[in-house]
């Protein structure tokens, strides 16, 4: 099979701090992909690679084998397709639920067919499709700045979904939830990757174990090792590391 | 439901009082007025691109001036029997410059009052915006405008009157000025521009348009990987405000009969933020009764005292940032919350706590 995206010696220079040393990675079509490692492995920094918020000082990430998205400005990266949940939920407080779905919704996004735009019957109805698949109906007609943590975070994945992706990254999706909200999240990714490939990030061992079908490690800025959840803990490397041993 | 209601009956009950203060003012009252309107057409396009869209310009002056530039080279030349404006005749220039003889034409000259404040923001946007200056930076660029600007319209005196400005116009369409009935056409133009623009900018605010402002102002770089280019969004409001402006410009010569390089300096660009600040930024409605109440209150106070104005204004300045950071417009939300249920009193206070640290 073709990989989705695939990068290539990747490197990141934070001027001298070099957060990504030669990334290789191989995502794989409508694949479950989970970014695991300690804090500064440059996990968050490949996905500012990937959706264009950091620039690579060197190297290659192909999109759909044709793409080189090292070049391209931010806004036409999400026109190709990858959509970005960041760590912290960034949504927009002012407006509500609903309204973050219309801006989100994948539409034509030049000024003037904004400037025109009128909300047709299919569009409404895609948002409260979206709207009752993150859980947020009830709330959709109250300020986003008034929701909880959790469901700010659900109406940010909501906003990736809207925009209908093939790619979609996700930094840290379940941080600050509770055991429940966790469930329902990881049940979220696993009904979204029937559409599309989804890459996480994530700290939460246990919810790992439970959602992932592949797994990478990361560590000081590289690729460690990658398998399924059970390969990797039984990897001597990766426990080092875990463990603040050094090999 | 309710809540459109009622926008709308504050809309009605604004415009019928302008509709009917003609009646009951004196001439001398019905042109204040009429500059005051001016003013509230230039505060209705700071509160879309400062309330809704996060951008707080402290150069509208500019574009207040070019529009009341275009419109004063037009009528100072309908009041040059021989041609040539007589500020000219005492530089010593003989011929017209070529510039001011497009503007013998009225409606070169109300298009221009438009269009070119439009498209010098539009210019002056691109490159600020599409470059990533924002917040404190993009105000500090926008007082840097004023600034030069005022400084070449002093300094090409030749062209544009220096200090002194343009002044002693008598006839608009073979109108005179001065009469009273003029005035009054005058007065009720006024009106309806105003509120053409006011419904234009509701509209706009309404839509799914405005609903990108807002998320402008709340996270222009979570819009950025949302696959739009704010930037363009940016450049497009605020080159309308700007056009808002020009036409305020050219309404004010018309009333009031001068321009000069100081109406459009740093100080009244200021003033204009006041006004917005003042009346409510996050109101369109708001910040049109901020400019007419602030400068009627100058103007009546500055007639009974003159030295007490600046301090009043300094002070009800303060008074707002402290107490009413979403103006007076706020100030009303929060009295009619105050009657009604808990859900909507809560969602006020909500707004409110945001825009302090905003």
């Amino acid at each position: 099979m073709k990989p989705i995206l695939s990068c290539r010696n990747v490197m990141v220079d934070f001027s001298g701090f070099k957060a990504l040393q030669g990334v290789d990675l191989d995502v794989q079509n409508k694949e479950v992909l989970f970014l695991i490692g300690p804090n500064g492995a440059g996990k968050t920094t490949l996905l500012d690679c990937i959706c264009g918020k950091t620039r690579a000082s060197s190297g290659q990430i192909l999109f759909e084998e044709k793409i080189e998205l090292s070049k391209l400005p931010e806004q036409k990266i999400v026109q190709e397709g990858i959509a970005r949940k960041f760590q912290a939920p960034s949504i927009f407080l002012h407006l509500t639920p609903f309204e973050n779905l219309e801006i989100a919704m994948k539409q034509k996004k030049s000024l003037l067919s904004i400037l025109l735009a009128k909300m047709t019957r299919v569009q409404q109805e895609k948002i409260e499709a979206i709207l009752k698949k993150v859980g947020l109906f009830e709330s959709r007609h109250i300020l986003a700045g008034s929701l909880s943590h959790g469901q700010k975070q659900w109406l940010e994945i909501g906003m990736q979904l809207i925009q209908e992706p093939t790619l979609l990254l996700l930094d840290e999706p379940i941080a600050g939830m509770s055991g429940e909200e966790r469930t329902k999240t990881g049940e979220l990714i696993k009904e979204i990757a029937n559409d599309c490939t989804v890459v996480v990030v994530e700290h939460d061992m246990e919810f790992v174990r439970n959602f992932s079908s592949k797994v990478i490690v990361m560590h000081e800025g590289k690729v460690l090792c990658q398998g399924s959840m059970k390969e990797i803990q039984e990897n001597e490397e990766v426990k080092n590391v875990y463990l603040g041993r050094s090999g | 439901m309710l809540k459109k209601y009622s926008q709308g009956a504050y809309y009605g009950v604004f415009f019928l009082i302008l509709l009917i203060a003609p009646l009951l003012l004196t001439d001398f009252r019905m042109g204040l007025l009429a500059k005051f309107l001016c003013f509230a057409i230039i505060a209705v396009g700071l509160s879309l691109i400062w309330g809704f869209t996060g951008i707080l310009s402290l150069g509208h002056g500019v574009f207040f001036g070019l529009g009341a530039y275009c419109m004063a080279m037009y009528l100072k030349l309908e009041a040059s029997p021989s041609g040539l404006p007589d500020f000219m005749e005492w530089n010593g220039i003989t011929e017209l410059p070529f510039i001011w003889t497009l503007f013998k034409n009225p409606f070169f000259a109300i298009a221009a009052a438009v269009l070119l404040p439009f498209c010098v923001a539009w210019i002056i946007g691109f490159f600020t915006f599409k470059n990533r200056i924002k917040g404190v930076f993009f105000s500090l660029i926008s007082q840097a405008v004023v600034v030069v600007t005022v400084t070449l319209f002093i300094g090409s005196q030749h062209i544009t009157g220096g200090t002194s400005g343009l002044t002693n116009f008598f006839t608009v369409f073979q109108v005179p000025l001065a009469d009273p009935g003029t005035k009054q056409i005058l007065y009720f133009i006024t009106v309806a521009l105003l509120a053409v623009i006011m419904g234009v900018s509701l509209l706009l605010t309404k839509s799914r348009f405005g609903r990108l402002l807002i998320a402008i102002r709340d996270g222009e770089n979570r819009l950025r990987f949302l696959g739009y280019n704010p930037a363009i969004f940016k450049v497009f409001i605020y080159a309308l405000s700007a056009a808002f402006a020009g036409i305020a410009g050219a309404l004010f010569v018309l009333q009031v009969g001068i321009i000069s390089p100081e109406m459009m300096g740093i100080i009244p660009s200021i003033e204009m933020v006041l006004w917005v600040a003042i009346g409510g930024r996050y109101s369109i409605l708001g910040a049109a009764i901020g400019a007419i109440l602030t400068n009627g209150a100058k103007s009546f106070l500055s007639e009974t005292y003159p030295d007490f104005w600046t301090i009043f204004l300094g002070g009800l300045f303060l008074l707002v940032v402290l107490y009413l950071p979403n103006g007076l417009a706020g100030l009303v939300e929060q009295i009619k919350a105050r009657f009604s249920s808990n859900k909507e009193k809560k969602e006020v206070k909500q707004r409110e706590a945001d825009s302090l640290v905003s």
